[in-house]
């Protein structure tokens, strides 16, 4: 039986009453849930304040550069799609640094769950405006406000026909862990923009605020309706629909190559009298 | 023995000169003879002015040659190109309608054999006929590389063509007949390359498409399904070499082929293989730069690039072939380095070998050896420390979900067990760790090949695809008695003095020979060793070295 306790307690890098712990925590719930242990878990992560999360648990760990979390994830998976493969980042490095593999981690349609801290800000490098920061959002580097319209990931992943597109908050403890439960259980990319204040940068966006607007799709909402997840996809504002905005069946990415029928690429040997007939081919 | 033939088939891309090229080359091959196929074209699908030289003989073929013996010309401007190159018994094989007056043309009615999409092999039966090529070896060949169903038409225009060129006046000193042949193998330097990784046990690949690299990845390609590869185009070069890392984490061996302007985008994940100890082999086929610069050309301008890219100190082996098996078997050496020491190993080709089709002796390949990543976790005692501090520096490398034991790899400075640190007690010993598999590597080094008098008037310096072009040079200058050597670098980094300082001591003068403009092989030497190099013979005007370009080039 898997506890919480095998997930570990750390010391963690984070400011008091951060966003980040409520999602490390649900996290921890949800793999606790899944009944996994820890050795068949991989994180992999950015650089940021958000991506030294997979530090503080236990589990297998590649904690690669900043912006480059999906690709790595990828590379692990299809060497390996016997993990279970999180990619856990905040919003300045899977939509900014990262968004090209963000568009191609959506169109492959590979089965990864991909995390992302949205706190609409930088925290790491202290304080500077992020792909999700509303527009006229003050930083000291945009004193005049941001001048670019904020980024909007539930949109475009919903546009590109996403496998799973869900959008979580930290005040909503229960709510959280099913929807990463049901992330990891998703046969495909599965993307959870998950709401967290900045408690020292984002003084607009705060807990409170968040808490005011996040309300759950009602549990008629069908998320196989695309032309629906595309308008609840638009809402932000007063209201800030939560839950599983979007999701279908098609196959992952690892399912169309063919070696992974035979198992892992891991420990596969090379078939030399096979090469041998491939280099007479030359002759 | 007799001379080396040079056959050069000029004409617009699109006028199939590479698919008779080839089939040409393969069919001398078969018939006993050894080739060198250099190709040059531009940047562009249709039209241009593309060139397929096959230099042919009975001895092994070293390098490019620039007077040509026989002219294909597709096109009629290939003949106002190449004319002038022609050598004194050269013959220009062309259109009859173009109408040329000159001794040595051969006009060939081409609309009386077919379409216009069949005169490319009219005119290489007319070649093949002048050098006694026997017919049916290069039909068969025909069938083999186009299929039945498409050979058949050209087979035609090829039995056509015997009647006709016996009744024509010119005749051509034939290839000297090699009896019983021995089977070797036709492979241009890419292929060689992808073919070594594959035995090597490369299991995933990730590209991005860039001349002249694109080829590596499609022969991984054309044998993925047989070999049970993943190879895969990523959105870009920066995602091509992060997946690669991922693969090599989770434990499948990895190659990521680019050109230097892919690479720059690389680099940084170059720094993460280094400091996460994770294996990747990393190719740079070059080309000329800065930024775009000649995307088809060739130019050997990346060593000091690739010898600092990525930011950061660590080691790094360096590799760069000089012949088709080197493409091969270096391929292999750097898979070993790289889960040996796990970390980044790079190959320098070039445009100029990658695709340079040449002949070679069979590869016995069923008594290879090939990577299988990481360490047994049985022999691990817990608590297991990715990156353990060791005598040699190399940490037990344990593959994630193979066994309970976690495998945390970090691109922070890290801890022993993988998680970032900022204890700056354990930043230098982490330095040094990584460092200290430098003495490895250093120890693994190929030496440079020397070839000719130790006490010769000229010492030739070079490294990587000039190899044969040096090597024929050196070869020259001793048949007519002055007395010449090379030393030649297929592995440029690390480097260690001894193996070669001596013959650089003792020649009266040497002179490096680099395809760049500013000698950056004899830059590292210096820096190295202090021994200035101050003869150059450098080419940058994007095509390759060649014996000939050397010898007009000595003082």
């Amino acid at each position: 039986m898997v506890t919480l306790k095998d997930y570990g307690e750390y010391k963690t890098a984070w400011c008091p009453g951060c966003g980040n712990f409520p999602l490390l925590r649900a996290i921890k719930l949800a793999l606790v849930k899944k009944g996994l242990e820890p050795h068949q878990v991989l994180f992999v992560s950015g650089i940021g304040q958000a991506a030294k999360a997979p530090h503080y648990l236990n589990a297998n760990v590649f904690n690669g550069l900043h912006g480059r979390s999906l690709p790595v994830a990828t590379g692990a998976k299809l060497a390996n799609p016997n993990l279970v493969v999180i990619a856990e980042s905040g919003d300045g490095c899977i939509y900014g640094e990262g968004g090209n593999h963000f568009l191609g981690a959506i169109r492959r349609n590979i089965d990864i769950t991909v995390i992302v801290h949205d706190n609409q800000v930088y925290g790491l490098t202290k304080g500077q405006a992020s792909p999700t920061s509303e527009e006229g959002f003050v930083t000291k580097a945009q004193p005049d406000g941001v001048f670019e319209i904020p980024f909007n990931p539930i949109a475009i992943a919903v546009a590109m026909h996403a496998g799973f597109v869900a959008r979580g908050f930290v005040g909503m403890e229960d709510h959280l862990v099913d929807l990463i439960v049901r992330a990891i259980d998703h046969p495909g990319l599965s993307l959870i923009d998950v709401l967290q204040p900045c408690v020292s940068f984002n003084r607009i966006n705060t807990f409170k605020w968040y808490r005011d607007r996040c309300k759950p799709l009602p549990s008629s909402y069908d998320p196989y309706d695309w032309e629906k997840a595309m308008k609840v996809a638009q809402q932000w504002g007063d209201e800030i629909p939560v839950g599983i905005i979007y999701k279908n069946d098609r196959p992952p990415y690892e399912q169309r190559f063919a070696p992974l029928k035979k198992g892992p690429l891991v420990g596969q040997k090379v078939d030399l009298s096979k090469l041998r007939k491939i280099i007479e081919t030359y002759a | 023995m007799s001379k080396p033939i040079h056959i050069l088939i000029g004409g617009e891309a699109g006028q199939g000169l590479q698919t008779i090229g080839f089939i040409f080359s393969k069919a001398l091959v078969r018939s006993g003879y050894s080739v060198h196929v250099h190709q040059t074209y531009e940047s562009r699908v249709r039209g241009g002015h593309n060139t397929f030289s096959i230099r042919v003989g009975t001895q092994k073929i070293l390098a490019p040659e620039e007077r040509i013996d026989l002219l294909i010309a597709l096109n009629e401007e290939s003949l106002a190109i190449h004319r002038e190159e022609l050598s004194p018994i050269g013959f220009m094989i062309g259109n009859s309608d173009w109408n040329r007056k000159e001794k040595n043309w051969i006009g060939v009615p081409f609309k009386n054999f077919g379409e216009e999409i069949y005169w490319n092999t009219a005119a290489m039966a007319v070649a093949a006929g002048l050098l006694g090529l026997d017919q049916q070896r290069l039909g068969k060949v025909m069938r083999e590389v186009l299929g039945e169903e498409k050979a058949a038409a050209n087979l035609r225009v090829l039995e056509a063509i015997s009647p006709w060129l016996e009744a024509q006046p010119f005749k051509m000193d034939p290839l000297l007949p090699v009896t019983n042949p021995s089977p070797r193998l036709l492979m241009n330097g890419h292929e060689a390359l992808a073919l070594g990784a594959i035995s090597s046990g490369l299991k995933f690949c990730a590209f991005y498409p860039m001349s002249p690299s694109t080829s590596i990845a499609q022969t991984l390609i054309d044998w993925a399904k047989e070999m049970d590869l993943i190879v895969l185009q990523a959105e870009d070069e920066i995602s091509a070499i992060n997946m690669a890392i991922g693969a090599s984490y989770a434990g499948a061996p990895s190659m990521v082929p680019t050109s230097g302007g892919g690479f720059a985008l690389m680099v940084e994940a170059v720094s993460l293989s280094a400091i996460s100890e994770t294996p990747v082999v990393i190719v740079i086929a070059q080309r000329p730069g800065p930024a775009t610069g000649l995307a088809t050309r060739t130019e050997q301008g990346e060593l000091g690039f690739v010898l600092h890219a990525g930011h950061g100190e660590f080691p790094r082996a360096i590799f760069a072939p000089g012949t088709i098996e080197d493409c091969f078997y270096l391929t292999r050496k750097a898979f070993e380095l790289s889960e040996k020491y796990q970390g980044p190993i790079f190959i320098l080709t070039d445009h100029y070998i990658a695709d340079s089709y040449r002949d070679l002796d069979p590869i016995p390949v069923e008594t290879l050896s090939f990577v299988q990543p990481g360490t047994d976790p049985n022999q691990i005692e817990p608590p297991y420390l990715r990156y353990r501090i060791t005598e040699s520096g190399v940490s037990p490398r344990l593959l994630p979900g193979l066994s309970q034991h976690l495998v945390v790899a970090d691109s922070h400075e890290h801890t022993e067990d993988g998680h970032m640190t900022e204890n700056l007690k354990i930043r230098p010993k982490m330095v040094d760790k990584r460092l200290r598999k430098a003495q490895g590597i250093g120890s693994e080094v190929i030496p440079p090949t020397f070839l000719g008098n130790e006490d010769s008037e000229i010492l030739f310096v070079c490294w990587g695809s000039t190899q044969g072009s040096v090597q024929e040079a050196t070869l020259e200058l001793s048949s007519e008695g002055k007395g010449a050597s090379m030393l030649h670098f297929s592995q440029v980094w690390p480097m260690v003095p001894e193996q070669f300082l001596p013959y650089l001591k003792r020649a009266q003068k040497v002179i490096c020979v680099e395809s760049n403009a500013t000698g950056q092989l004899a830059q590292l030497i210096r820096r190295e060793t202090g021994f200035l190099i101050d003869h150059k013979i450098l080419r940058y005007d994007g095509l390759p070295i060649t014996p000939q370009y050397i010898l007009r080039n000595l003082d």
